[in-house]
């Protein structure tokens, strides 16, 4: 979709701001909003593809008026709504409903290191594909502008590339954040030269890189 | 989306710690997490990740040129040689900069960073500012973290669309030939290893 998310090339958000010395987190509830959204996946109601759309969904006004974990914990509530976990009324009264059973939460504590430290979440998936490209193949990345989740920036939309390098075969994060199903395809990455994205008055030698699914290109 | 606009106005952090608060203890209550689970959650990231582990890989890669030609070529596997592995690390690549070469890494869809290797990211990496800007002004937002890179390098950005994470591997810089590896990760900043520093040689005064 064509959100504020979108942000790469935009101009009037103003400087860099390094903090010195910054915490981890800026607030406790920071940490457990973080947490929340950790612990909650575990029931694999959803993915990763489909929480970053649950944010994305937030309006734009709101998006860019709202910090980071303001946004994780607003998705966080519709994914948790949508998927049933919870009834937006729980939500509005802090309790569950009334005869609600008690579950038994997925993840451990013990659980918690393989989840982190260890095994993480699989994106590559072992199957046949037939990578449409090799490297050095000039492509397009395609004009298009879905209202739903999509890895492909406007900026780089319909811009020529060169591929180089084939990084295997990936989830494709359009299906899968619908629960459309994961449509394995090989994933790229794909130079742009700066002025092509940008125009003249860009460095000749500079360049922009992005990994780009086979669904987003054309041979070019 | 009525929840949002119902109480997404002027949230204030009081709020917004009373909000997480009322969510935590219905999750809890509905037993879908589990309290120490979230616990153990932010120990770890308070604690057990953060850019000393990225830090420990470069020096590793300034001091064996074995495990740099491992790393260049299948980072995954050779960051995993150091113990780094997990969420937002399964599929590394490793950047290399060079003299003629500068690197820069940039999520300007979210906020994807290398989490295995240096952690949660901070502020200015999630924030729109640096978001708009890397990749249609690398050169000037560097100057803004007060590097000033010559017309011939060729700066490459990288923007983190898929689940390949980046680190950048900095110069080694001058005058650090008799450190030793842990005198070495000292140096390494966290913004180097995204390609917003360089990393600076070591003050006078330091002795291998």
């Amino acid at each position: 979709m064509n959100g504020v998310h979108d942000m790469g090339g935009m101009h009037g958000f103003g400087p860099i701001e390094p903090e010195r010395d910054e915490p981890v987190f800026h607030a406790r509830w920071e940490g457990r909003a973080l947490a929340l959204q950790l612990a909650a996946g575990a029931w694999r109601k959803w993915n990763i593809d489909a929480s970053r759309h649950s944010r994305e969904l937030i309006p734009g006004p709101e998006y860019l008026r709202m910090t980071y974990y303001e946004k994780w914990i607003a998705g966080l509530i519709e994914l948790l709504v949508q998927t049933g976990l919870v009834t937006r009324t729980e939500v509005e009264k802090g309790r569950p409903a009334p005869g609600t059973t008690k579950a038994v939460p997925p993840l451990t504590t013990a659980q918690v290191p393989d989840l982190l430290l260890s095994r993480g979440v699989q994106y590559t998936r072992d199957v046949q594909a037939t990578p449409r490209y090799k490297a050095g193949d000039r492509v397009r990345a395609r004009n298009i502008h879905p209202t739903g989740h999509t890895r492909l920036p406007r900026y780089a939309r319909g811009h020529a590339g060169v591929i180089r390098h084939d990084h295997g075969v990936f989830v494709f994060p359009d299906t899968n954040a619908h629960f459309l199903g994961e449509q394995p395809q090989h994933l790229y990455s794909v130079r742009f030269e700066a002025r092509e994205l940008w125009g003249e008055t860009a460095p000749a030698q500079d360049a922009v890189h992005l990994d780009l699914w086979d669904s987003y290109l054309d041979p070019a | 989306m009525k929840d949002l606009h119902h109480h997404g106005h002027q949230e204030l952090p009081s709020d917004m710690a009373l909000r997480v608060k009322a969510l935590e203890s219905l999750l809890v209550e509905k037993g879908l997490v589990d309290p120490a689970a979230l616990d153990a959650i932010v120990d770890t990231y308070e604690h057990k990740v953060g850019p000393r582990n990225g830090a420990r890989v470069v020096a590793k890669a300034w001091s064996d040129p074995g495990y740099k030609a491992r790393l260049l070529k299948d980072g995954t596997a050779a960051i995993a040689e150091l113990g780094y592995t997990g969420r937002q690390g399964e599929h590394m690549v490793v950047l290399e900069n060079t003299p003629r070469v500068h690197n820069l890494v940039v999520c300007t869809l979210c906020s994807c960073y290398p989490i295995s290797v240096l952690g949660l990211p901070p502020v200015w990496y999630k924030s729109a500012p640096y978001r708009s800007r890397a990749v249609i002004d690398p050169r000037g937002v560097l100057r803004e973290f007060g590097l000033e890179l010559p017309q011939g390098v060729e700066v490459r950005v990288w923007d983190s669309t898929s689940e390949i994470r980046y680190l950048v591997l900095p110069e080694r810089p001058p005058g650090t030939d008799s450190l030793s590896e842990e005198q070495l990760a000292e140096l390494v900043t966290r913004d180097a290893m995204i390609g917003a520093a360089k990393v600076a040689p070591p003050a006078k005064g330091v002795r291998p």
